[in-house]
């Protein structure tokens, strides 16, 4: 079963830019913990950590570091509320839930932002540009903002 | 109709070229805008036949709820607490119903009152389901474009699906249910989200979730969506067809969707705490998880890769898995509920949840219905799906999976044949196209020239090649069609198989499915129609001969009739959220008239409604359903109402001189019959439903006395008796006043004794 023809195949990593990803300054904190379970078995974690981490600075675009700066920050924020509603409880329930989910809700549509504004993915988006691309995010995070606003209570 | 579904194939006959295009893509328009007249126009049997009423039962409810809407306005429908149903508990209305149909009625009201155009509400709502199947069907239309390159495949889908029995039978003028326009929103947010996945759009992700949002304020078979597009995309996954546009497609849908979802009252919650939803939060998450990972990997040389890889995936489902299963251990995620499992186990609902199965949309189907409802469209159904197989792109896997799914729960579930249609519709569209293209070429192909196109085209389109090169039939199979007489052949023999499609579509629709069930037909000796009138009658009669607050006990089929058209409170209605009261009228109905009397009693009881079809032949009356009630009443009261006391020592139901004790002392049976023999010449009182003869003797009633008896005696309306003024209990008094006439010993009768707590 031919796997990934589908896939824009950056076997290569061209000029200065990341490639598809979710998530990155904020995810070092996850990976570590993650591959700390990686390193009781196999002891590379701090190379492969040390690579991506070099990697990441090297390569990626001022412009899309601006967007992970904003990515990390909407991972703490969600992180904080979560933590919140495990010590004081999630009384306002409604509000937890539109206040945690506007922030998932906003990771995700800059993740998608941040997709399709990578040069690395311009076979994958033929159709949208950089600007289609903001404007669409524009129109989601209205759509989820106004969902959470009302969903607030 | 003939004509425009095999027109779709003139264009590429006479408008070949670039010139021609402009005038291809006009008359496309024109082709839609017809198949859509002619899908509203085949709706309109049961409005021209009988008149502009509301049919059958759910509608009724959404009619009143409509009424409601345009008169206060949206907040106190929001707000909405009905005391006027499910006496005395009431039914907080509001945050228990889909609004998505009532809204849509009001708006439109609402915009035509806007343009100086005062319709009325009630043809608003009848009409709504014509008006929203053309839409359904240029949705269907837009879906099948996003498939195939043929364009003939769009017009084709579009005409099916115009005119389709499986989807006419919900969605008939009158049919006024939430169907009627959860359809087109079913088709269009599929249309969308292939579109977003197409093209790996944030917008059109963003509009699917808009449209699936209003596809969960409309109709409970959301989860339908809820379910496919997260299997769809771990499908994908699975396929190693990951790519950032499913990313972005999916997560945009999901955090867009499942918000705009939880805006509905009545859902509230449930999208994160049930478990019909959790496929799709997993999706999500495993998503984030794959793209990650699918950064990490450009990131890394591979071998660090896989350490990395491995690690990764093991803790995460074990977290996952560790969380799911504490989760539901500790009830912080719903347990599946039943209707869901007897979706997987057709006998569940039967044992476990009788108010359920008692649904007779709820039953399995049975196989002829697909014949019957989808006629030509069934075996081209497979060959449609096969085509998706050859092409495999990402929206043909959407195609088969929706096909199987779909396939599956149409078997299970009468109603759920509905899902079906529009994927049966898509893939028939795109066999027959195929056919046509081929086919309805005029000239003869040059072979070294179509045998070189025809690879390349196969090679280019399908990406098959990858798959399998060792397949004979995927290299270069077809050649082109040399003899003009196989060719018309085919074309012919199709074109008498649509031709016959529609004389079949039109023919279930106006026999089968036009029928309001509200006013029955029935055909004179001589022919002409004769048309039953019992229900609106008695529910008249209830509306102007009692008062406004009287309360009607009925089976809870009548409910929604009863609140809509007499407007009278009732016990108990089709919304069926409380087991326990419905099994609270069936143990008055199925009980001795001293059982029943203090139950009738205690809730306020004024008039007891019963539909009896004896006289008429009328099939779906209460003792055909008694047996439902005595269930529904046994799973509460098992000691008190027990099913094996209304069958004969030999296994049969009876009403005839051999019925049980118990089944001739129940209410209904009384209630049914009382002064029935008066009809009859002595001793030849006949029940036309069941075919058989009644005992000599009536029933006697001392408890209530028969207030309304309809023209067919459809309808039969009692009242309960006050208490009597001299404390006697009923049955005396009933003797009593029977020994001053008739100086005639009372009846042998059970203990006498009137149970009041």
């Amino acid at each position: 079963m031919a796997p990934r023809n589908r896939q824009s195949t950056p076997a290569t990593p061209s000029l200065g830019s990341t490639t598809q990803s979710t998530s990155t300054p904020s995810r070092p904190s996850k990976s570590t913990s993650r591959s700390n379970s990686a390193n009781a078995t196999v002891g590379e974690a701090q190379q492969i950590i040390q690579g991506v981490w070099n990697n990441y600075l090297e390569r990626t675009p001022q412009r899309v570091k601006l967007i992970d700066t904003f990515l990390g920050f909407l991972v703490v924020v969600a992180v904080l509320q979560f933590v919140y509603c495990i010590i004081v409880g999630n009384y306002p329930f409604n509000a937890f839930l539109s206040g945690f989910s506007a922030t998932v809700g906003q990771f995700v549509l800059t993740c998608s932002l941040r997709m399709q504004t990578n040069p690395e993915n311009h076979a994958e988006f033929k159709s949208i540009s950089d600007e289609r691309a903001f404007a669409d995010y524009v129109f989601g995070s209205l759509l989820l903002h106004f969902f959470c606003v009302n969903f607030i209570n | 109709m003939a004509t425009s579904t095999s027109s779709p194939a003139l264009p590429s006959v006479f408008f070949s070229g670039d010139s021609g295009k402009s005038t291809r893509a006009s008359l496309r328009v024109i082709i839609l805008i017809t198949i859509a007249a002619a899908a509203v126009a085949a709706r309109l049997f049961s409005v021209i036949r009988f008149e502009s009423i509301i049919h059958e039962f759910d509608p009724w409810f959404n009619f009143r709820a409509t009424k409601y809407l345009v008169q206060n306005g949206f907040y106190s429908f929001w707000d909405w607490f009905d005391d006027r149903t499910w006496h005395p508990l009431g039914r907080v209305t509001g945050g228990t119903l889909y609004p998505g149909l009532m809204v849509t009625s009001g708006i439109i009201y609402h915009i035509l009152r806007f343009l100086s155009m005062p319709i009325d509400i009630r043809n608003i709502c009848v009409l709504l389901a014509p008006a929203f199947s053309g839409l359904t069907a240029l949705a269907t239309y837009l879906l099948t474009a996003e498939m195939s390159t043929s364009p003939s495949a769009g017009l084709l889908a579009a005409a099916f699906m115009g005119i389709a029995p499986g989807y006419i039978s919900r969605s008939v003028a009158g049919s006024y249910d939430n169907e009627a326009i959860a359809i087109f929103l079913l088709v269009y947010t599929f249309y969308l989200w292939i579109k977003a996945l197409k093209q790996g759009s944030a917008m059109w992700g963003a509009l699917t979730a808009l449209f699936y949002g209003y596809m969960v304020s409309a109709w409970g078979g959301y989860v339908f969506i809820t379910n496919l597009l997260p299997l769809h995309a771990f499908v994908l996954i699975c396929m190693g067809r990951y790519s950032p546009r499913l990313y972005v497609s999916y997560t945009t849908w999901y955090a867009l969707g499942t918000l705009a979802s939880m805006q509905i009252p009545f859902v509230g919650f449930l999208p994160i705490r049930s478990s019909e939803h959790m496929s799709a939060l997993g999706v999500f998450g495993l998503l984030q998880i794959v793209a990650f990972v699918e950064y990490v990997r450009t990131q890394l040389p591979s071998r660090q890769f896989q350490t990395l890889l491995r690690a990764l995936v093991l803790v995460i489902f074990t977290v996952a898995f560790g969380g799911l299963v504490l989760l539901t251990v500790s009830g912080v995620i719903a347990p599946w509920t039943g209707r869901f499992y007897s979706l997987w186990d057709t006998g569940y609902a039967k044992i476990h949840i009788p108010i359920i199965a008692s649904v007779s949309e709820h039953q399995p189907t049975a196989w002829p219905a697909y014949f019957f409802d989808l006629n030509l469209l069934i075996w081209l159904f497979p060959a449609g799906v096969y085509l998706c197989f050859r092409t495999l792109r990402d929206e043909h896997v959407f195609i088969v999976i929706y096909a199987v799914l779909a396939s599956y729960f149409s078997g299970v579930m009468v109603r759920l044949m509905l899902t079906l249609t529009p994927v049966v519709c898509v893939a028939a569209a795109m066999a027959l196209s195929q056919i046509l293209d081929i086919y309805l070429v005029v000239e003869s192909p040059e072979e070294q020239k179509s045998s070189a196109e025809n690879g390349e085209a196969v090679k280019a389109a399908t990406g098959s090649s990858l798959l399998s090169d060792g397949l004979r039939s995927t290299k270069s199979p077809i050649v082109g069609i040399y003899s003009f007489a196989s060719k018309f052949t085919v074309v012919s023999a199709t074109t008498v198989y649509l031709m016959i499609f529609v004389a079949h579509c039109t023919w279930v629709t106006s026999n089968a499915y036009s029928s309001p069930s509200v006013v029955l037909a029935s055909k004179m000796p001589d022919g002409s129609q004769h048309i039953i009138d019992d229900y609106r009658e008695a529910y008249y009669w209830l509306r102007q001969n009692t008062a406004q607050n009287a309360k009607i006990m009925s089976w809870w089929d009548y409910g929604y009739q009863i609140g809509g058209m007499a407007d009278r409170p009732t016990l108990v209605d089709n919304n069926t959220w409380n087991n326990t009261h419905i099994a609270t009228v069936g143990k008055a109905m199925s009980s001795r008239e001293e059982v029943s009397y203090p139950i009738m009693r205690q809730h306020e009881v004024d008039y007891v409604l019963i539909v009896f079809g004896g006289l008429l032949g009328y099939s779906g009356d209460d003792i055909n359903k008694f047996l439902w009630m005595v269930r529904i009443a046994e799973g509460i009261w098992p000691d008190e109402v027990k099913e094996r006391d209304f069958f004969t020592a030999r296994g049969e139901y009876r009403v005839d001189e051999e019925a049980t004790p118990t089944m001739k002392n129940s209410l209904m049976y009384k209630m049914s019959y009382y002064n029935y023999n008066a009809l009859f010449p002595a001793g030849q009182a006949q029940d036309r439903v069941r075919g058989s003869k009644l005992p000599a003797e009536g029933p006697q009633l001392s408890t209530l006395e028969e207030a309304f008896t309809s023209e067919n005696w459809i309808i039969r309306i009692y009242k309960v008796k006050d208490l009597d003024n001299f404390g006697r209990d009923h049955p005396s008094a009933v003797a009593f006043e029977k020994g001053h006439k008739k100086k005639k010993s009372p009846k042998k009768r059970g203990p006498r004794v009137l149970r009041t707590e």
